[in-house]
């Protein structure tokens, strides 16, 4: 990050640090009720997930300490976590990828509109991952018998004979959540884009157009992109962030526990363990596993984002 | 030349005169996009349609994607349900206020507050929260959902509407985006107010607040949305305190027989946040030009 030049006159250097404090009382009395809420319900809870990840806690009896126990038996004896973590990464690195730049492409083309048709586009674009359980109608077009829509529809035209059932088929139940969980994507990323988009500089693509950008997609590459690269690091926060937390629709859509475990996602193994089995111990090396992959996959996207044009 | 025989395309596609475009390529958006539109709202006509189908057309085959003859006997199911339900509606709209106006309300009352020193001022520890929240919003909530529930239960606050409330208070995307709106206020605006002697939350009502509207609007409608979807599944145990989503929730999942009633209730719950966004778009997709993270 760069360092800013500060412009303040009270900002002097000879200040003692405690000095600087308690010139700044205003400022941590107004910062005080938001964090020490999210000291209490983010912060703190974090911590706790990480001390509770070394103890077999059962909520009733105090925990007991049990150094990398939960680890190992995690990497070493639970075939189940090997499945939701080859899942979760198979989700993550399809989805988040392909959901970004569907937030990029679908946001590019919007902007090539105006008005209110473009506003009608976002509207389109954007519902999906904001009408709360609407996904559930996937489980209509993908119903296993004859009255699903996808069944109806491949057996009127003649592609198959009968009906499949598509999220008790083993080989379908990913690819089919992927799709879903596609469509649900375009969201707070996607209308970062879009704002991103209005804020390039209109001279620049005169400037560019002279010094020989020949057709929309040069334009896109050398001045769109690297002019909304805040916005570009933004989105990519979102979606990744997204692309791993996948756990209700798997829920809904395949069931839980789904067909030999192929919806199962680091998330829902969370949930089986946190809410139903009360192995909270176990839950939380679970979680701090997740958490670990989250914030670790965003800091690496960021530094090689950030690369981009230098 | 070609400029008279594309006159009427003007008003759809942005600026004809725009530098690089041809019209091959236009053309070639405008289907692409087609499609991709029609892809994402199938889904979304089949919620809006399901729900005025009468119950035959519901289980017909072949499917149909349009309703034949509309009916409403659905929603007149659904108000039967409701009238019937053992906790009187009412009840569950009520929660559902409460839940929802004091969550968003106080979120964006105390994320805006936090956000004006994080954005103008210059004190000692900065940067570090900042970056916490930052880090905050790398992660979902599943990551502190164990221990978030002993937290709130040694709070004794188990059981209320205290415990769905506060920690929304406390989301991170909100103070983000606040506090990346409110740099972009110019500091000589702040300065002039401090020199006719106002102070720091003079100048937070008075100057920065009525300036940052379209970002308190857009905080309001995320947290709405969040909190509309909240069933309080893990805090609230009385019936009398769940929200309208858990109750409507009950009536989805109460299997093929109340298909129709059903139908209705995945229509209201969608249709209540996407209302919403409609109203603010604007001023939302103003707040997200400011959202970029800095380099």
């Amino acid at each position: 990050m760069k360092k800013k030049v500060e412009g303040r006159s009270y900002q002097n250097r000879e200040l003692t640090l405690g000095n600087r404090i308690r010139r700044h009382k205003a400022s941590y009395i107004m910062i005080a009720p938001y964090f020490i809420l999210f000291f209490l319900f983010t912060v703190l809870p974090v911590l706790i997930s990480i001390t509770f990840s070394f103890t077999d806690f059962n909520v009733l009896e105090f925990p007991d300490f049990t150094g990398w126990d939960n680890y190992i038996r995690l990497f070493l004896d639970d075939d189940i976590f090997k499945i939701a973590l080859k899942n979760t990464l198979i989700f993550a690195v399809i989805t988040g990828p392909i959901s970004y730049f569907m937030c990029l492409i679908f946001a590019w083309i919007i902007n090539e509109f105006k008005g209110k048709l473009r506003a009608f586009l976002t509207l389109i674009f954007y519902a999906p991952s904001i009408s709360g359980n609407a996904y559930v109608v996937w489980n209509l077009i993908l119903r296993g018998d004859r009255y699903g829509f996808l069944n109806g529809l491949l057996i009127r035209f003649d592609f198959m004979q009968n009906a499949i059932i598509w999220m008790k088929t083993e080989k379908y139940v990913l690819a089919f959540l992927i799709i879903v969980q596609l469509w649900l994507s375009l969201g707070t990323g996607f209308l970062t884009f879009i704002a991103g988009l209005q804020t390039v500089d209109k001279n620049l693509y005169e400037a560019a157009a002279m010094d020989g950008i020949k057709n929309r997609w040069q334009e896109l590459w050398y001045v769109t992109l690297p002019s909304m690269k805040p916005q570009l690091l933004f989105g990519a926060v979102m979606q990744i962030t997204q692309a791993f937390a996948v756990a209700d629709i798997s829920i809904q859509l395949a069931g839980n526990p789904s067909v030999n475990y192929a919806g199962t996602t680091i998330v829902t193994h969370l949930m089986d363990f946190g809410s139903i089995r009360y192995e909270m111990g176990y839950a939380s090396a679970i979680a701090v596993i997740l958490f670990l992959l989250m914030v670790g996959s965003n800091m690496l996207i960021q530094k090689l984002i950030r690369k981009v044009g230098k | 030349m070609a400029r008279d025989y594309m006159k009427p395309r003007r008003r759809i596609f942005r600026k004809q005169k725009r530098l690089n475009r041809s019209m091959a390529g236009n053309v070639t958006l405008f289907i692409f996009m087609g499609i991709c539109a029609v892809f994402m709202a199938i889904p979304l006509v089949m919620v809006v349609n399901n729900a005025f189908k009468p119950l035959d057309e519901l289980f017909r085959y072949p499917p149909t994607l349009f309703v034949r003859h509309p009916s409403t006997d659905n929603f007149n199911d659904l108000m039967v349900l409701m009238s019937n339900s053992w906790v009187p509606f009412a009840r569950y709209i009520l929660n559902t206020v409460i839940i929802t106006g004091g969550g968003t309300l106080g979120h964006v009352l105390v994320a805006s507050l936090a956000a004006y020193p994080l954005a103008k001022h210059n004190f000692p520890g900065k940067k570090l929260l900042f970056n916490m929240v930052v880090l905050s919003i790398m992660f979902t909530y599943q990551v502190t959902q164990i221990p978030n529930y002993l937290i709130i239960s040694l709070l004794h606050i188990n059981n209320t509407y205290l415990a769905v409330i506060l920690p929304a208070f406390a989301y991170g995307l909100g103070l983000y985006l606040m506090k990346q709106f409110m740099e972009q206020i110019p500091d000589s605006l702040i300065e002039s107010a401090r020199l006719d002697g106002a102070s720091e939350y003079k100048v937070f009502w008075t100057i920065i607040m009525p300036n940052v509207k379209p970002a308190w609007l857009t905080l309001a409608v995320l947290q709405f949305q969040s909190m509309w979807g909240n069933t309080g599944s893990t805090f609230l145990r009385d019936e009398q305190l769940k929200p309208l989503q858990y109750a409507l929730q009950q009536i989805v999942n109460s299997g093929p027989a109340r298909q129709g009633a059903g139908a209705v209730v995945t229509l209201i719950i969608a249709a209540v946040p996407i209302t919403f966004f409609i109203i603010c778009q604007s001023s939302i997709i103003e707040t997200m030009t400011t959202s970029g993270m800095k380099e």
